[in-house]
């Protein structure tokens, strides 16, 4: 096996979303370029990935955020951009792992707008709405009396 | 600030709104970091080596798959250091291999068993479903933070 070195070590990636009507990827990159401050910055369709040092990294995509809080989304990434085990320049093809990026940015929407109502909720409301939850989401342990009938119905 | 495990753990949903509300989101892609970052001997794609699954016997018997142990490697010191863990039912994606299925089922054991605490959510269908998600989201993670400086 070859000896590995790592690129850009001591780094970190983020990924940052952005699904809002009023800022497009491009709009959110340019805007990002201008507070950069020398941190790697990759432009994709779906917002940016933003690679640097950990808290460099931190402060730009709380400012990031900032530009429209309820629109942006940001996560953490294993990569740095552009890596040639996952870069599908090198692979061709599609690349793997969009799956659950694209299944999430189907539901963002809601979110965006739980966030926005939310914001102007106080304590008590926020108890209210998440009381107000579907029953089946929360955890529901096996009943003991249950658990007894199905070992005694258990055939030898 | 409190560390949050999340499941799905490569959750966009989740790793945001763990962050935005104050905490520290702990998925995959801090494990594959940890990896991808620290020289030594190259084991493509994610530099996972065959010391993998015999770390992995920490949280998996023996006759468990090696593909398992492997991923358990990656995520069971993520639940160790985990304090708290916000699981979503049933995510429609977090589909994949018996690896994948098995794997799931035991991070998803091991925060139960842990004793720490737990909010199960649901992937949110409609805008009144989305107020519910957030604020349920936002009660517990501003709850863990009243405990923590307790």
């Amino acid at each position: 096996m070859a000896e590995y070195v790592p690129k850009y070590q001591g780094t970190v990636t983020k990924y940052v979303f952005v699904e809002s009507p009023l800022l497009t990827a491009k709009d959110l990159a340019v805007k990002a370029y201008e507070i950069s401050a020398g941190v790697m910055i990759k432009e994709t369709c779906f917002g940016l990935q933003v690679t640097g040092k950990p808290e460099e990294v931190e402060s730009l995509v709380e400012a990031i955020r900032a530009f429209d809080p309820t629109h942006i989304f940001i996560k953490d990434r294993g990569f740095p951009p552009g890596d040639e085990r996952r870069c599908r320049a090198n692979l061709g093809g599609a690349r793997p792992g969009y799956l659950g990026h694209e299944f999430e940015m189907q539901r963002v929407r809601y979110i965006s707008h739980g966030l926005a109502r939310v914001a102007g909720m106080d304590t008590g409301e926020i108890e209210e709405a998440a009381a107000r939850r579907p029953d089946e989401e929360r955890a529901h342990p096996l009943d003991l009396k249950k658990l007894k009938e199905l070992i005694e119905a258990e055939e030898p | 600030m409190v560390k949050v495990f999340i499941y799905p753990a490569t959750s966009l949903i989740l790793s945001d709104m763990v962050a935005r509300f104050g905490h520290e989101p702990l998925g995959s892609a801090i494990g594959i970091r940890e990896r991808i970052q620290t020289p030594g001997f190259e084991s493509p794609p994610l530099q996972i080596t065959p010391e993998e699954p015999k770390k992995g016997l920490k949280w998996a018997a023996v006759e468990v798959p090696s593909g398992v142990r492997g991923r358990m490697a990656v995520y069971g010191p993520l639940i160790e250091e985990a304090e708290a863990a916000i699981i979503i039912k049933d995510p429609d994606y977090a589909f994949g291999c018996m690896g994948c299925a098995r794997t799931n089922e035991l991070i998803q054991f091991h925060l139960r068993n842990k004793g720490i605490p737990v909010l199960d959510v649901a992937y949110p269908t409609s805008d009144e479903e989305g107020v519910g998600f957030v604020a349920a989201l936002k009660e517990f993670l501003t709850g863990l933070e009243t405990e923590g400086s307790a």
